[in-house]
């Protein structure tokens, strides 16, 4: 069955997909602990404007979704500190303007229609070289990040108006917390699509939560099953020949699935 | 500590509102140091909105707040924030030890990592006779336990003032030492400034009472009288407390 690995669009979606796992497994616990799923899908859908826009002025449609992306986390933590009334309606807002503008600048651009498809629904098997380097680059940001303020990003997560009785920078940390998510779903981007980012930002630590007793094992757990869940889904969609992103995530809700059933059982 | 002379808390014209909401009208309130005082006031009534204003967490629309003499922003330090525990998420994977040891995060400089075995942790947790628990994930803990474990995490950083919302759920603990004697003992070396909405379960415990309800009423005493709490309340005592006597409430042991 290793057959495929010959091919090195496969060694590169397995090696995108293992770097993905690292991102999405320390940030998506994060996002799971501290409810932020819909914050994350409201960054990863406004990333979809700067596709547009790198479509548009013909640079790589990744930087456009980054900076946009980046944009929407600022704009959030500044929202945030301003009024905690209708957040999410404002969330809510933001998401549909970065979508409408993705469309509008596609469709002002010349020439051919790109296809958008492997935006929104993701596409690991056309990852370049390129961008395996923009993950790895990343990647070794997150885990820096986390390592030097793993105990600072477990206070604000945890309690964090508690956090700021004993004068933690919140609202930076909070920001900070809120770009890595952005580079996150960025970098999830080419794997599963702006639409299916959430799933697997939230799937694996959903599972993990269950079954673990600290932050930093929620982490690990996550990787690991992300990168199960890559790597299987990846396996299927190449031998099934179905989308790759699709097939990841139904992998992944496939997991989640067996895991409640295993805790009901066990209850 | 900078002046020991100075009021711990000192509450100027302080008024509050949640966008067109008024929540605190214009309080004034001194709270000397080692002093115990409780707040009652019905749901509602700003407890909570006042606690956060001392620590800085709300900035009020009028008036000031003084920690020892100088702003909360300034003086975090000598706070100790005990929060209501009955609004924390239980799900969260961590553990006692790894909760309390989060009290000396201010103290370490920014990106310093904590020593993992830290013996500040194992004293406040005697402190409150937690200690057999340390390991324990905090979705184990009974609402007791769970308070306990708030208020060693508060104590770990020494604070001269120990600010506790609704902390009602460890008063019925049976074995060990009592909460009230807990606090009792805090209390020989910091202010303790209690909320809650219970006069029952609180007036065993202060030693001076105010009833807040958006304004607030205190004479510097333990003393509440019937007119108090029906003006904080808005309605008959003895909807409220049984009949509660007038008075009765510097006798601690009336709880129905
Ligand atoms: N974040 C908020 N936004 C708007 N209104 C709030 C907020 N927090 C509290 N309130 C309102 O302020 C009032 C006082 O609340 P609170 O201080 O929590 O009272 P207590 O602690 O005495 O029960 C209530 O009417 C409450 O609905
Ligand atoms: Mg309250």
């Amino acid at each position: 069955m290793f057959e495929i690995f010959q091919y090195d669009f496969m060694i590169n979606a397995l090696i995108a997909s293992i770097l993905a796992s690292v991102a999405f497994g320390i940030v998506g616990s994060y996002v799971v602990v501290k409810r932020i799923v819909f914050i994350s899908g409201g960054i990863s859908h406004t990333a979809y404007g700067g596709i547009g826009l790198g479509f548009l002025l013909g640079f790589n449609p990744i930087y456009g979704a980054l900076l946009f992306s980046i944009i929407a986390a600022l704009f959030i933590s500044y929202m945030r500190k301003q009024t905690k009334q209708y957040e999410d309606t404002l969330i809510g807002i933001m998401w549909a303007f970065g979508m409408a503008l993705g469309v509008i600048f596609i469709n002002l651009s010349p020439g051919y229609a790109p296809n958008l498809m492997s935006y929104l629904f993701g596409n690991i098997l056309t990852i370049p070289t390129s961008d395996i380097y923009l993950m790895l680059f990343l990647d070794i940001t997150i885990v820096l990040m986390v390592f030097f303020f793993f105990n600072q990003f477990q206070a604000i997560t945890f309690d964090e108006e508690f956090a700021y009785t004993i004068g933690l920078p919140v609202d930076l940390l909070y920001t900070v917390l809120l770009l890595m998510t952005a580079l996150t779903t960025v970098l999830l981007i080419k794997l599963v699509g702006i639409i299916l980012v959430i799933a697997l930002l939230s799937i694996p630590a959903a599972i993990g939560i269950k079954y673990v007793s600290s932050l930093k094992h929620l982490m690990i757990v996550s990787v690991l099953l992300g990168i199960v869940f890559n790597v299987v889904g990846l396996l299927f969609s190449y031998y099934l020949n179905l989308a790759s992103g699709a097939t990841i995530i139904m992998i992944s809700i496939i997991g989640y699935f067996i895991s409640a059933l295993y805790s009901k059982m066990r209850a | 500590m900078e002046n020991k002379n100075l009021p711990a808390i000192e509450i100027n014209n302080l008024s509050f509102s949640f966008q067109d909401q008024l929540v605190l009208d214009n309080i004034n309130l001194t709270i000397r140091n080692k002093e115990f005082i409780g707040i009652i006031g019905p749901n509602g009534g700003g407890k909570t909105t006042l606690l956060k204003i001392l620590l800085g967490l709300l900035k009020p629309n009028k008036g000031e707040v003084k920690i020892f003499g100088k702003s909360p922003a300034k003086n975090l330090k000598y706070l100790g924030y005990v929060p209501q525990y009955s609004n924390f998420d239980k799900s969260y994977p961590i553990s006692v030890h790894d909760v309390v040891l989060m009290g000396m995060l201010g103290r370490t400089g920014f990106g310093t990592p904590l020593k993992k075995e830290n013996p500040k942790v194992a004293e406040v947790l005697e402190k409150v006779e937690l200690t057999p628990i340390i390991n324990k994930q905090i979705g184990e803990l009974s609402g007791g336990q769970l308070q306990r474990v708030l208020i060693a995490r508060a104590l770990i950083s020494n604070p001269n003032i120990l600010l506790l919302d609704e902390p009602t759920a460890s008063i019925d603990s049976k074995s060990g030492k009592s909460f009230y004697d807990l606090l009792q003992s805090l209390n020989d070396d910091m202010t303790i400034v209690l909320v809650s909405h219970d006069i029952g379960a609180i007036s065993r415990f202060v030693k001076k009472i105010a009833c807040l309800n958006k304004t607030l009423i205190y004479h510097d005493s333990k003393e509440i009288s019937v007119e108090m709490i029906e003006a904080t309340y808005h309605c008959p005592v003895d909807l409220i407390a049984h009949g509660v006597p007038h008075r009765v409430l510097d006798e601690s042991e009336h709880s129905h």
